[in-house]
């Protein structure tokens, strides 16, 4: 996986100097600019994924910038109670008469925010104990790895619903209990690179030259194990926005009356509101499955314009 | 081989161990105490504080944790807090549909997804290939509970033609057929999950095999395409599915809670969202425990299967 980043870091580093060589990784040296080039050069190749982006950064903005461009404030209960679609209200009104098209754009402030907040925290702690856990080895790495074991022999789903019973169901506690229980992965993926950039010549370069244990596990090793813990990030985004859905869907997760894609759907286990009120229902599933499918596909564009073995 | 299933079965039980530990932990973070959901609240605290002695409530955790384990493996799971049945009782009962319910959904998956993968590999980047790799995206990014809902909507409430719920129709003869059209629609839902992702997997493995020299020789002989890919490569191509045994057993389970919730399925994952709900924690913790044993047998499984199929893993 990172053998093509390693080799161009290997030029970088002849021409760099001691220690600099990993630093280099994306941007400042000509070499790298040309590997930067190739993976935006192959990813516009994946039109899915360019499709992909496109929904996400609209979406973004549309979340960024909800308090703005909502037609009506998304928590004033109205006197128009469960109404059909309209001019006023384009997608209608819920069970207290609050405008569902404005609660749909804040909803994607939630699924955002757990989607970033919850891997931001998954990747970083796995990624920490990936690269200790490789790079050590022996005890240490038995160790971590058995904790690993541990944690991926619960069903994910269930341990977080039974964790959030505990804890009690919140934003703040589903973006920290999806970021503390989802780690797992990128552990396992981060040792595995660990494991063989070990190996290579430049890390033994750095040890010989006395360098420090943090400064060739974060400088070295790590900016060469980047490209699959990106890959794995952006697949985690898209895990972590149907888990909140899902708990939110059982009246686990984000509370009303935050508005959050997966709890506008809670109501439609009525058979009422799913046979005649399909305005309540169906924009937010329909907004779930578009924005993880879009970051479903910007996770396979990624891998492919990454992944030194399909050069093209 | 035997020594082989030997240590993996040794090295399970120290994680079995680690998974009861914080089993444990997670549910002692629980506010309140058991004791306090069983009785009067106006029994005095003095009195509390004897039926909590009694029942080894304020011993140091580490004790609790080492009777609660010692009960575990004498088979005793505790009394629910909502129906005061025997924990094991009532896992028992439920067991039996959940474990159909997976089997089936595990079966339409992959009957799904094996033919898609093997013609999406073959013909490559053709309309079919496109289709293929779409609905594999789609199956992989729908949600489990919005699929459940769409498919209630159409063939329950608009079709009328299968039952949105239950597992026998209440005053019906409960035959097999009646059982077969409640299983449909949670089996689609569950298969459609397996399938998305396994399409792909089928398709990248079959391409793999496609390439190498045997079948190039095969064609070379002039056996048809038809048993090149089906018969010399498909046999090969499979071994790394069996993968999916172990790592689809977690995902199941996690889905169905949220599928049998739906479909008022009633198994273990409907009773899970039950005890979460009422914060019956014996049967919770019997039921995480029970759900990472099925994970970590079917994960030893999915080893022993594999090192079977393919002679060309030696495992030491």
């Amino acid at each position: 996986m990172a053998m093509l980043q390693m080799s161009t870091n290997k030029a970088a580093g002849s021409g760099g100097g001691d220690g600099q060589l990993a630093e280099t990784a994306v941007k400042s040296s000509h070499k790298e600019e040309s590997y930067a080039g190739m993976v935006v050069r192959r990813f516009k190749k994946h039109k899915l994924a360019v499709a992909g982006l496109v929904i996400m950064t609209l979406l973004s903005l549309g979340a960024i910038m909800a308090p703005w461009i909502v037609p009506h404030d998304p928590y004033q209960v109205t006197e128009a109670f469960e109404a059909e679609p309209s001019a006023e209200h384009l997608l209608g009104t819920d069970q207290v008469g609050r405008d569902v098209l404005s609660r749909l754009i804040y909803a994607a402030r939630v699924s955002l925010m757990v989607g970033l907040g919850s891997v931001l925290i998954s990747v970083t702690i796995g990624t920490v104990l990936g690269l200790v856990s490789g790079y050590f080895g022996g005890l240490v790495d038995m160790a971590v790895m058995r904790v690993t074991d541990i944690f991926m022999s619960f069903p994910q789903l269930m341990l977080i619903l039974v964790v959030v019973s505990v804890v009690g169901p919140s934003l703040t506690n589903v973006i920290l209990i999806l970021g503390f229980l989802g780690w797992t992965g990128a552990a396992r993926l981060v040792r595995g690179s660990v494991l063989s950039i070990k190996q290579m010549d430049y890390v033994k370069a750095g040890v010989a030259l006395g360098l420090g244990t943090p400064r060739i596990l974060f400088k070295h090793i790590l900016p060469n194990a980047l490209a699959p813990i990106l890959v794995n990030a952006t697949f985690g985004i898209a895990g972590a926005i149907v888990s909140e859905a899902s708990l939110s869907f059982l009246g686990l997760g984000v509370q009303p009356p935050t508005a959050s894609w997966g709890n506008m759907l809670t109501d439609a286990q009525s058979l009422t509101v799913l046979t005649s009120q399909p305005w309540l229902w169906l924009p937010p599933g329909i907004m779930i499955v578009v924005s993880v499918l879009s970051v479903n596909f910007i996770g396979d564009g990624l891998r492919d314009a990454m992944d030194p073995k399909s050069l093209k | 081989m035997l020594a082989y299933i030997i240590r993996r079965l040794l090295i399970a039980v120290p994680v079995l161990l680690g998974v009861t530990i914080i089993n444990f932990i997670v549910i002692n973070l629980a506010p309140g105490s058991p004791v306090e959901m069983m009785i009067d609240p106006n029994t005095p605290p003095a009195d509390i504080e004897a039926k909590k002695d009694a029942l080894g409530l304020n011993d140091p955790l580490y004790l609790q944790y080492i009777h609660w384990l010692v009960d575990v493996f004498k088979g005793n799971f505790g009394f629910s807090l909502t129906t005061y049945q025997p924990v094991a009782q009532m896992i028992g009962e439920r067991i039996g549909p959940t474990v159909t319910l997976m089997g089936l959904s595990f079966i339409v998956g992959l009957a799904i997804a094996v033919p898609l993968g093997i013609i999406s590999a073959t013909r490559q980047n053709s309309k079919l290939d496109y289709l293929a790799t779409g609905g594999s995206f789609l199956g992989i990014s729908i949600p489990n509970f919005f699929l459940a809902l769409g498919l209630i909507y159409v063939f329950s409430l608009e079709l009328k033609l299968l039952p949105s719920g239950g597992m026998i129709t209440l005053g019906g003869d409960g035959g097999f057929v009646d059982r077969l059209k409640h299983l449909i629609l949670p089996v689609l839902v569950l298969g459609t999950g397996i399938a998305g992702k396994k399409i792909r997997y089928v398709r990248s493995s079959v391409i793999d095999i496609l390439g190498q020299d045997y079948l190039r020789t095969a064609r070379a002989k002039g056996v048809r395409e038809f048993m090149v890919v089906n018969k010399h490569a498909l046999r090969n191509a499979l071994i790394p599915i069996v993968t999916v045994i172990g790592l689809e057993v977690p995902i199941l389970l996690g889905g169905a809670v949220v599928t049998e919730q739906i479909f008022s399925w009633p198994g273990i994952g409907q009773l899970t969202m039950g005890s979460i709900m009422n914060r019956d924690y014996p049967t919770l913790m019997a039921l995480n425990l029970l759900a990472a044993f099925m994970v970590l047998a079917a994960n030893l499984l999915t080893d022993i299967i594999y090192s079977v199929a393919d002679p060309r893993i030696k495992y030491k």
